[in-house]
């Protein structure tokens, strides 16, 4: 009975949090596309209540037991992050904007990011903190299932099995929350909202049972207080070698532990919230450790001797019939275990799928080339599978272990793991000399004696270690015995491992960056991180000098990069970006100049999916371009913060300077081609006029003459002059055409309509094209119902001409059109992609100008305006169309608001000058950000 | 001009590759003389109504629709006059006529030189490349008749 109400409970509870962070994500992905900031959700409350996935069943239920066993030193564990939070408040918000400036996605990602973008060292780390996180996550599995039996004493489930359920059900929470997208900034709101509200939960649970024991069972604060003097042992004298070590070593794995990495800086809106959490965190670790003591003492006296008093906050209100508030216990506890694995392995995933599955991908297809198919399922996959083993390790070590040991030893000993993380994140912050051979160094030095003296003794003799390494040491060599290394006897296992490993890792790390020399990307990398507080408080305006040009042909590059960050970001997030980024240099289309500038700004954003040192490895394979320059090292060389601040200005006027002159160039070449073209215009007007002309006139000519023209052949030549004049008028037509649309004097008549209808029309008429050949259109007839209100006519002639064009030239066996259509805001954006060759590149700035036929007249069948007079069509109609590149064939897009904007003050101004205005602004709109609407 | 006894123009046989040959029997004492006149020309139209014209005055027509191989057509089927169009696809008129002058074979052949573009920048650089003479699209016929036979006769 007992039993199905708490799985009731749990699953409930579960449901609950699933509601919520499904609705945080809903909410903050709605407020994204309206463009505001999520306030609620990304607000100083939610993140520091995120901060306490700090406090784990660990502290839930372990202080307790902690306190009873060995008096206050429970309260180590809080000291060390209070003391992190309150007095070293500068450290960690310098590790805060590293982290945004670099836009790195874990702690294996800044130290990698750091030390010259190398993978290496992220591999380090990450099997490091894979190794260290284990234990840890056995102990939550364990937490729970001790809690569950304690409510089930008459009918215990297995440990195991319950351990097994609970893992598994966390694993899916995880994968549906952790790695429902790849997001850029790789933050989860829906998971942080769902950490805050079991930060309130566990906080609520532990001061009702706090509250019920002081005042419910004793006499008030001063009872209780008289109680605990009167409990006092031995064995809770403090220890101040103990307490030094503790607390150190707490305070290291508020900045080490990969979660809280993650909800610390990765998850971390705004880096004004830490000003906040500094005091409201300390303030959350007070309330949380003030009833342990109570609690232990009054557990202590009240329950029969050889209770687990890890269990107290449970079994006390329990054993005196408080049932519903060791219910409410129990989920406290219940939450404090499942947001601890959740971000821990939302966190651990991320590094296995960055640093170890995405550069494995990569190298396997060095050779290969780039291929067509998305990564971000990839990268998703991975980390999927990623959370699975994660869990799995984690029962894995819960069912090997036993499960039987105290809750907070096991806490320390991945504590200790990740701390060996310290020296290499500390010199990453604070020392230019760190170097990547003096971090990788001590990493593994100080990870191997972890494992050696503290991880694998764990497991108790016998299990790992065989008990005669234990006691003898291996090979019989008696300073090398995994608890007495060096001779050192007499100190506690955990403070030996500590010491030792931190000692060892901390000097390998000075004496080998002092000896080694580092290279150019990672003294830029030092200089960023060690600097980064002075360089501006946005993280967009840390400027990496770094990119330099490589050889080769730069489109190329451009049209590869973004093939592959359309397999990362998506095709929408990665064209708007380089569309955007092409904008920004003054250019049409989607393929910005292959500038330093464009290159970091794209390696940032990918490092946003994959982490740093995958994205710098990406663009250095496709690019061709290296990285630094000689200027750079002299940047880095010279350290004095005047001189890099006079030397950023001066760059930053010459950067100016290079720009007027690149505008004027550009403005004069735009001239020039001007000139050009109007000229010839005029010469490809005079010869689509004359050609037909010269037929119309030699036949009418003949058949004036009369002599030798038979009946069948006048009847032939009449047909030929009729053509001819039909072609000609058609010609005028189109240029008529062209002229007013250019001109913008065209009357448009604005009509509604359903897209798919439009579709279907223009699917209809341009089957007149080559009639015998046989395509395939793709369409999602579903997504085409959008209500329109534009001229239809018009858009449809579009629609005709674009799919004329490809029934004319694509050039497939089995010739495919697909026809895509979405919506972005107000805006409606259909693409039309065919199986076919495409167009050279050096043609794709070509096809949109006047005549610009690429082949001959008779394939055609045109005078080459078609296209042109496209462009100007969706130009009035406040639209665009464009040429997208790398899709696999040729590729238009035409976009267009689905209402058209001068609708309203049609009927009011004189119907042809609005199209003309509405066409300035959306240019000038796009140049200056300046609203539309304000102005009108 | 004489064009009593001209001989109607006979069915037109057309190869798939739009290249025509028309080699009627006709009678000798017309101006053409059954002599052979090879037009280049892009334009179907443009180039029946050539055909139809000369033939009726007496000359073998052969048509040639295509820059690319226009050069091996010339030196193949040796003729009294090339009619040439500057815009053809593959290669310009120019280019054709440039590799003609060059050529010890076909520098004596004849060239008149049509153009739709007609602008004196074209003129100018039909003369330059060796042009013999030079017409402007659209043409009168008799204008064109009157130039080939002076052209062929000189």
């Amino acid at each position: 009975m007992m039993f199905n109400l708490l799985i009731g409970a749990s699953l409930a509870y579960v449901i609950f949090l699933f509601s919520i962070a499904f609705f945080a994500e809903r909410r903050a992905e709605a407020l994204r596309k309206a463009g505001r900031a999520p306030r609620l959700l990304r607000s100083p409350l939610v993140y520091t209540l995120s901060l306490s996935v700090y406090c784990t069943a660990w502290t839930f239920y372990g202080a307790v037991g902690y306190a009873a066993r060995s008096g206050l030193e429970f309260m180590t564990i809080y000291l060390g992050p209070t003391l992190v939070f309150v007095g070293w408040w500068w450290l960690l918000r310098k590790l805060v904007r590293a982290g945004k400036a670099q836009r790195v996605t874990s702690i294996a990602d800044l130290i990698a990011s750091r030390y010259g973008k190398s993978n290496a060292v992220g591999v380090i780390v990450t099997l490091l903190a894979v190794a260290a996180a284990t234990p840890y996550i056995a102990l939550q599995l364990q937490s729970i299932s001790l809690s569950f039996n304690a409510f089930t004493e008459d009918q215990p489930v297995a440990p195991r099995q319950l351990a097994l359920y609970v893992a598994a059900g966390l694993a899916v929470f995880t994968i549906l929350f952790g790695t429902r997208n790849l997001d850029a900034n790789e933050q989860h709101p829906g998971v942080v909202t769902a950490i805050a509200v079991e930060a309130v939960v566990k906080l609520v649970a532990l001061v009702a049972v706090g509250c019920f024991v002081v005042w419910g069972l004793s006499d008030g604060p001063a009872d209780v207080i008289a109680r605990i003097q009167s409990a006092a042992r031995p064995e809770w004298e403090i220890q101040p070698s103990r307490w030094v070590g503790l607390t150190l070593l707490s305070a290291i794995a508020i900045v080490t532990l990969p979660r809280m990495f993650q909800v610390l800086v990765v998850e971390n809106a705004d880096e004004s919230h830490l000003a906040a959490a500094s005091w409201a965190f300390p303030l959350y670790l007070m309330l949380m450790s003030l009833f342990v003591m109570p609690i232990a003492v009054v557990g202590l006296d009240r329950l029969p001797e050889g209770m687990n008093p890890d269990l107290f906050v449970l079994t006390l209100p329990k054993a005196l019939g408080q049932e519903g508030l060791a219910m409410l216990a129990f989920l406290g506890g219940f939450s404090a275990a499942t947001s601890m694995v959740i971000i821990a392995s939302i966190a651990l995933a991320t590094m296995i799928s960055n640093h170890i599955v995405v550069p494995l991908w990569l190298t396997s297809r060095a050779g290969r080339g780039q291929g067509q198919g998305d990564m971000r399922a990839l990268v998703l996959n991975a980390r999927r599978l990623s959370i699975g083993i994660i869990l799995g390790l984690g029962y894995l070590y819960f069912s090997v272990s036993g499960g039987s040991r105290a809750l907070a030893a096991i806490g320390l000993i991945a504590f200790v793991g990740m701390a060996q993380v310290l020296p290499a994140l500390i010199g990453a912050l604070y020392w230019q000399g760190a170097s990547r051979t003096g971090a990788a160094t001590g990493l593994i030095l100080g990870a191997f004696i972890w494992l050696y003296a503290l991880f694998l003794p764990s497991f108790g003799p016998d299990v790992v270690l065989s008990a005669a390494l234990m006691s003898d040491g291996p090979f019989g060599i008696g300073w090398l015995r995994p608890y007495t290394l060096f001779g050192v006897a007499g100190m506690d296992p955990l403070l030996h491992a500590l010491f030792w490993s931190l000692t060892i890792n901390a000097g390998a790390f000075v004496l080998v960056s002092l000896f080694s020399y580092p290279g150019a990307v990672e003294r830029v990398q030092a200089a960023q991180f060690v600097n980064v507080l002075d360089q501006g408080r946005r993280g967009d305006g840390v400027m990496t000098p770094g990119w330099v040009r490589g050889g080769g042909d730069s489109e190329t590059e451009v049209e590869d990069l973004l093939i592959t960050a359309q397999r990362l970001m998506g095709d929408t997030e990665a064209q708007g970006f380089f569309q955007s980024e092409a904008r920004a240099q003054g250019k049409e289309g989607y393929l910005p100049d292959a500038t330093p500038e464009f290159l970091d700004r794209l390696e940032r954003t990918l490092a946003g999916s994959v982490g740093t040192a995958t994205a710098h490895a990406m663009i250095v394979q496709i690019s061709g371009s290296s990285h630094v320059s000689v200027e750079d090292l002299m940047a880095v060389a010279s350290e004095a913060a005047q001189i890099m601040e006079h030397s950023a200005q001066l760059e930053a006027k010459s950067e100016e300077l290079a720009r007027t002159a690149r505008q004027l160039r550009e403005a004069n070449a735009m001239l020039q081609k001007l000139s050009v073209q109007k000229d010839s215009f005029l010469s490809q007007i005079s010869h689509e006029l004359r050609t037909p002309m010269t037929s119309i006139r030699a036949f009418s000519e003949i058949l004036m003459d009369e002599e030798g023209v038979d009946a069948d052949a006048r009847i032939k030549y009449a047909g030929i002059i009729h053509d001819e004049s039909i072609r000609l008028t058609r010609l005028l037509d189109d240029l008529l055409d062209l002229s007013v649309l250019e001109n913008g004097q065209v009357n448009l008549d604005i009509q509604s309509a359903t897209l798919s209808h439009l579709l279907d029309r223009a699917l209809m008429a341009s089957t007149s094209v080559q009639p015998e050949r046989r395509f395939t259109i793709l369409r999602q007839v579903a997504d085409e119902q959008i209500a329109l209100k534009t001229d239809t006519g018009r858009l449809t002639q579009v629609f005709i001409n674009v799919l004329s064009n490809a029934r004319k030239y694509c050039d497939a066996a089995d010739p495919v059109i697909r026809i895509s259509v979405r919506r972005r805001g107000g805006r409606v954006v259909v693409d039309f992609v065919d199986n076919g060759a495409g167009i050279p590149k050096k043609s794709q700035a070509l096809i949109f100008e006047k005549f610009a036929r690429l082949t001959d007249t008779h394939q055609a069948g045109g005078a080459g305006l078609g296209l042109a007079i496209c462009r100007e069509i969706m130009h009035n109609l406040g639209g665009d169309i464009a040429y997208v590149p790398g899709q696999g064939g040729a590729a238009f897009r035409v976009s267009f608001p689905a209402e058209f904007p001068g609708t309203k003050e049609a009927s009011r101004t004189a119907g042809g000058a609005r199209p003309q205005g509405a066409r300035r602004m959306g240019r000038r709109q796009s140049d200056q950000g300046v609203d539309t609407r304000a102005m009108s | 001009m004489d064009h009593e006894s001209a001989g109607a123009p006979g069915a037109v046989t057309r190869p798939a590759n739009g290249n025509a040959t028309h080699s009627h029997a006709r009678p000798t004492h017309q101006p053409g003389g059954g002599r052979t006149i090879l037009v280049i020309e892009d334009e179907p139209n443009i180039s029946e109504a050539i055909r139809f014209i000369l033939h009726r005055d007496g000359w073998t027509v052969l048509t040639h629709a295509d820059g690319r191989d226009a050069l091996e057509r010339v030196e193949s089927c040796h003729p009294a006059l090339v009619i040439l169009d500057v815009m053809l696809p593959g290669r310009s008129g120019f280019d054709i006529l440039q590799v003609m002058r060059d050529h010890s074979g076909l520098r004596a052949v004849p060239v008149l030189m049509l153009t739709a573009k007609g602008q004196a920048a074209d003129r100018d650089m039909a003369m330059r490349a060796g042009a013999s003479r030079f017409m402007a699209k659209p043409f009168s016929n008799a204008e064109l008749l009157a130039a080939v036979r002076q052209l062929v006769d000189a």
